[in-house]
C-alpha cells in the first residue's frame, strides 16, 4: 500500500514538481493560446478578414490593395503587443518573485507613472520624439520611481510589505500624476498628444521603434529571467537566500536593473499598460506552481498571449471605435485583482 | 493634604479634580480649532487682499458695502468676482473634502483610507467626465454625475470588501486602489475620445481647479453644505463611538449599522459635490485629518479636519497664483506636488512608530 501511494504521488509529480511533462503541456497550451491570438490580431478588427484573403494581402504587401495596408497595420501592432507583453508580464513575474509581493505590477507599484511624468517631462522640455528619446526618458522616471518607491516602503517593521508597496506606489502616481497634469495643462498641443500617448495602446510604435527599443527589453529578459533561480532564493526570504550563499543586495538590485528596462521599453513603445504584469505571472503560477524557472520563461508567452486578446477584444467591444488596450487591461484586470485581494492571504504577507 | 480626611470629602475632591482634568483635555481641542477657524478666516484674507493685485483692507470693506473705489474701477469687479468667489469656493471644497476624508479614516480605522486614495475622487471624476462628454453637463448636471460616479463606487466597494478572509480594513484600501486604478483608465479613455476644447477644459477641472468659481457653484456647495455638516455634527458623537470598536458602541446603544453607512453616505456625499464644484484636489481630504490629529493632540477631530481643509485648498490656491510669474497653476497640482512627499512622510512615520 505505501510503495502505491508513492507511485501515485511520483505520477502525480510530488508536492514540488508537477512532473515536466505536465510543464511540458502546459507550456505548450499557453503557446497554442498565444498563436490564436496573433491570429486573431491579425483578422479582428473595424474590418474583418476571411484567413485566405489575409494570407495573399500578407504575402503580397506591395500591392497597394486596402487589405495589404490593413495587414501590414495589423502586422506591426501584433509585432509590438509580442515585445510589450513579453516585457511587461517578465518584469510583473521578477518583481513579484524579488519584493515577495504578490500586487507586483509596474502600474500598481508607480513605475508607470514615473515613466510617463519623465516622458511628458521630455517631450515638454526637451522636445523628445521617437522611441529612443522616450525609451531614455523612461529609463530615468522608472528608475527614480522604483528607488523612491522601494526605499520609503522599506522604513519600518517587516521592510518592504505588499501593502506598503502598493501603497506607496499609489502615493508616487498620484504625486506623479499631478505633475504630469501641471506640464500638460501649458499648451493645448501638449494636451493633445499627450491625452492620447497616456493611453496605453500599440497602435503608435513603428518598427523601427520596435528595433530601436528591442536592445533594452533584451538587456532586460536577460538580468530577469536569466537570473529566475535566484529570485527563487528570494522567495525563501533574505536571510534563507543568504545561507544559501546569494549575495542578496547585489543580485536584487541586477533584477531592479532588468525591471526597470523593461518596464521603461514597454512605456516607451506603447505607453502605460497596468494590470499586465500583476496578470500573467499569476495566471502561469496557478498552472506551474512556485518556480520562477518555468514561471519567468513561460511569462514570454502568456503575456504577449493575454495583451493580444485583450487587443483584440479591445477592437470589437465598442464598434465603430476601438478601445485602447491599456483600457482594455485595466477593466480586465481590475477584477482579477480584486479576486486575488478577496480569495489570497495577500493583504497580511 | 491632610491625612484625617472624611470619606465624603475626598470623594468630592477627587470628582473635582476628575472634572478639571476633563475640561483641560478638553480645552486643547477647543483652542485648536478656535485658532483653526481664525486660521482660514485668515488665509481667506492673504487670498482675497494679497497677490499680484492687492487691495487694502478699508477699500475691501467698502467693495463689499456695495461702493466703488474712486481711482481704481476695475477693483470691484475683480474683487466680487474674482478674488473672493476663489476664496470662498476654495474654503468650502476644502471643508467639505477635509470632512469627507476625516469620516473616512474615523470609520475605517486607517489612515490611508481617504477618498483620494480608496477611488471616491477619481470615480466622481469619471460621472462628472461623462456627463460633460456626452450629456454636456455643467453645474448641477455635473455634480450628478460626480454623486453618482462616487455613489456607485462606494457601494461597490464596500461590497467587495466585505466577507472573505483577512483583515477588512486593508482590503478595503486595496480594492479601492484597485478601483482607483480603473476609474482613471476610463477617464482617460473619455478624455481622449472628445473634442480638443472639451478636453482642455476638462483636464483643467480633473486637475482640480478654482478657476471655474463663480457664485452659482459657490450657491450650490454652500446649500450642500449647510445641510450635510450639520448632520455629521448630529452624528459625530456616535462615529466617534463605532471608531473604538462595533461591540463597545452597540452596548451603549449606538445604533451601528445606521451610524456606519450614514457616516459612509455623508462622507461620500461631502466628497462628491467637493469634486463636482472645483474637480477632485488631490491628497486634501487624505492630508487634513491626520494633521488635525496632531494639532489637537491625539484624538480624532471632524471639525479640526475640515477647517485644516479649508485653510490647506486657500492657501495652495494662493500660492499656485503666485508661484509662477504669468501663469496660473490648478491648485490640484499644487497640493499634489505638496501633498505627495507629505503622504509619503506619513507613511513612513506610521511604520516607524508601529515597529
Amino acid at each position: 500500500m505505501t510503495t502505491q501511494a508513492i507511485a501515485r504521488a511520483g505520477r502525480r509529480g510530488g508536492p514540488l514538481g508537477r512532473g515536466r511533462s505536465r510543464r511540458g503541456a502546459v507550456l505548450l497550451g499557453v503557446l497554442a493560446v498565444a498563436l490564436a491570438g496573433a491570429v486573431v490580431s491579425l483578422l479582428v478588427g473595424a474590418r474583418l478578414l476571411d484567413p485566405v484573403t489575409a494570407l495573399h494581402a500578407l504575402l503580397d504587401p506591395g500591392s497597394g490593395s486596402p487589405e495589404s495596408v490593413i495587414m501590414a497595420n495589423r502586422l506591426r501592432r501584433t509585432v509590438v503587443g509580442v515585445v510589450v507583453g513579453a516585457a511587461l508580464a517578465a518584469a510583473g513575474g521578477a518583481m513579484q518573485g524579488v519584493t515577495r509581493n504578490p500586487l507586483g505590477d509596474p502600474g500598481i507599484l508607480g513605475l508607470n507613472a514615473g515613466a510617463t511624468l519623465a516622458v511628458v517631462a521630455g517631450i515638454t522640455f526637451a522636445g523628445a520624439a521617437g522611441a529612443l528619446q522616450y525609451a531614455g526618458w523612461a529609463l530615468a522616471g522608472t528608475a527614480v520611481a522604483a528607488v523612491v518607491v522601494y526605499s520609503i516602503a522599506g522604513v519600518g517593521r517587516g521592510g518592504p510589505t505588499p501593502i506598503k508597496l502598493a501603497l506607496v506606489g499609489a502615493a508616487f502616481s498620484a504625486g506623479a500624476l499631478s505633475v504630469t497634469s501641471a506640464l500638460r495643462l501649458q499648451e493645448q498641443e501638449t494636451l493633445d498628444a499627450l491625452r492620447r500617448w497616456q493611453i496605453g495602446a500599440l497602435t503608435r510604435a513603428s518598427y523601427g521603434d520596435v528595433l530601436t527599443v528591442l536592445p533594452l527589453v533584451g538587456l532586460g529578459l536577460c538580468l530577469t529571467v536569466g537570473f529566475a533561480a535566484s529570485i527563487n532564493n528570494f522567495a525563501l526570504g533574505d536571510d534563507m537566500a543568504r545561507s544559501l550563499g546569494e549575495k542578496v543586495a547585489l543580485k536584487r538590485s541586477v533584477v531592479f536593473l532588468g525591471v526597470t528596462a523593461l518596464c521603461a521599453g514597454a512605456v516607451a513603445l506603447a505607453g502605460p499598460i497596468a494590470f499586465l504584469g500583476l496578470m500573467a505571472p499569476h495566471a502561469m503560477r496557478s498552472l506551474l506552481g512556485p518556480d520562477y524557472r518555468w514561471i519567468l520563461p513561460s511569462c514570454l508567452l502568456a503575456g504577449p498571449a493575454l495583451l493580444l486578446w485583450a487587443d483584440a477584444l479591445g477592437r470589437v467591444i465598442l464598434p465603430p471605435t476601438e478601445v485602447e488596450v491599456g483600457v482594455a487591461m485595466a477593466v480586465l484586470g481590475v477584477p482579477v485583482f480584486i479576486a486575488l485581494i478577496r480569495s489570497r492571504k495577500a493583504v497580511n504577507l | 493634604m491632610p491625612a484625617a480626611v472624611t470619606t465624603p470629602a475626598a470623594a468630592t475632591m477627587a470628582a473635582g479634580d476628575v472634572a478639571r482634568l476633563r475640561a483641560r483635555s478638553r480645552r486643547r481641542p477647543r483652542l485648536v480649532v478656535a485658532a483653526l477657524a481664525l486660521a482660514l478666516v485668515a488665509a481667506v484674507g492673504v487670498r482675497v487682499l494679497l497677490g499680484t493685485y492687492t487691495v487694502t483692507l478699508p477699500d475691501f470693506v467698502s467693495i463689499l458695502g456695495g461702493h466703488s473705489i474712486p481711482g481704481a474701477s476695475g477693483a470691484r469687479f475683480i474683487v466680487l468676482q474674482d478674488k473672493l468667489p476663489h476664496a470662498v469656493l476654495g474654503a468650502l471644497a476644502g471643508l467639505a473634502l477635509g470632512c469627507s476624508g476625516a469620516i473616512f479614516q474615523l470609520l475605517l480605522r486607517n489612515p490611508l483610507a481617504s477618498p483620494d486614495i480608496i477611488g471616491i475622487n477619481s470615480s466622481a471624476s469619471l460621472g462628472g467626465i461623462v456627463a460633460l462628454a456626452f450629456f454636456g453637463a455643467s453645474g448641477l448636471g455635473l455634480a450628478a454625475g460626480g454623486l453618482a460616479g462616487a455613489a456607485v463606487a462606494a457601494v461597490v466597494i464596500f461590497g467587495l470588501s466585505v466577507g472573505g478572509r483577512g483583515s477588512a480594513g486593508n482590503r478595503f484600501v486595496l480594492v479601492g486602489l484597485g478601483l482607483a486604478v480603473l476609474a482613471a483608465a476610463l477617464t482617460n479613455y473619455v478624455l481622449s475620445r472628445i473634442s480638443i476644447y472639451q478636453a482642455s477644459d476638462a483636464a483643467i477641472w480633473l486637475t482640480g481647479s478654482l478657476g471655474q468659481a463663480n457664485w452659482g457653484r459657490i450657491q450650490l456647495l454652500g446649500v450642500v453644505l449647510a445641510v450635510l455638516l450639520p448632520l455629521v455634527a448630529a452624528l459625530s458623537r456616535n462615529l466617534h463611538a463605532v471608531s473604538v470598536g462595533e461591540d463597545l458602541a452597540a452596548g451603549l446603544g449606538v445604533p451601528v449599522g445606521a451610524t456606519r453607512w450614514g457616516g459612509i453616505a455623508l462622507a461620500v456625499g461631502l466628497a462628491a459635490f467637493a469634486v463636482a464644484a472645483t474637480g477632485p484636489i488631490t491628497f486634501v481630504a487624505f492630508v487634513a485629518g491626520p494633521v488635525a490629529r496632531r494639532l489637537v493632540g491625539g484624538t480624532h477631530t471632524l471639525t479640526g479636519a475640515a477647517l485644516v481643509g479649508g485653510v490647506v485648498v486657500v492657501l495652495a490656491d494662493f500660492a499656485a497664483g503666485n508661484l509662477i510669474p504669468g501663469g496660473r497653476l490648478p491648485v490640484g497640482v499644487v497640493t499634489g506636488i505638496v501633498g505627495a512627499p507629505v503622504l509619503l512622510w506619513l507613511v513612513a512615520a506610521a511604520q516607524r512608530e508601529r515597529s
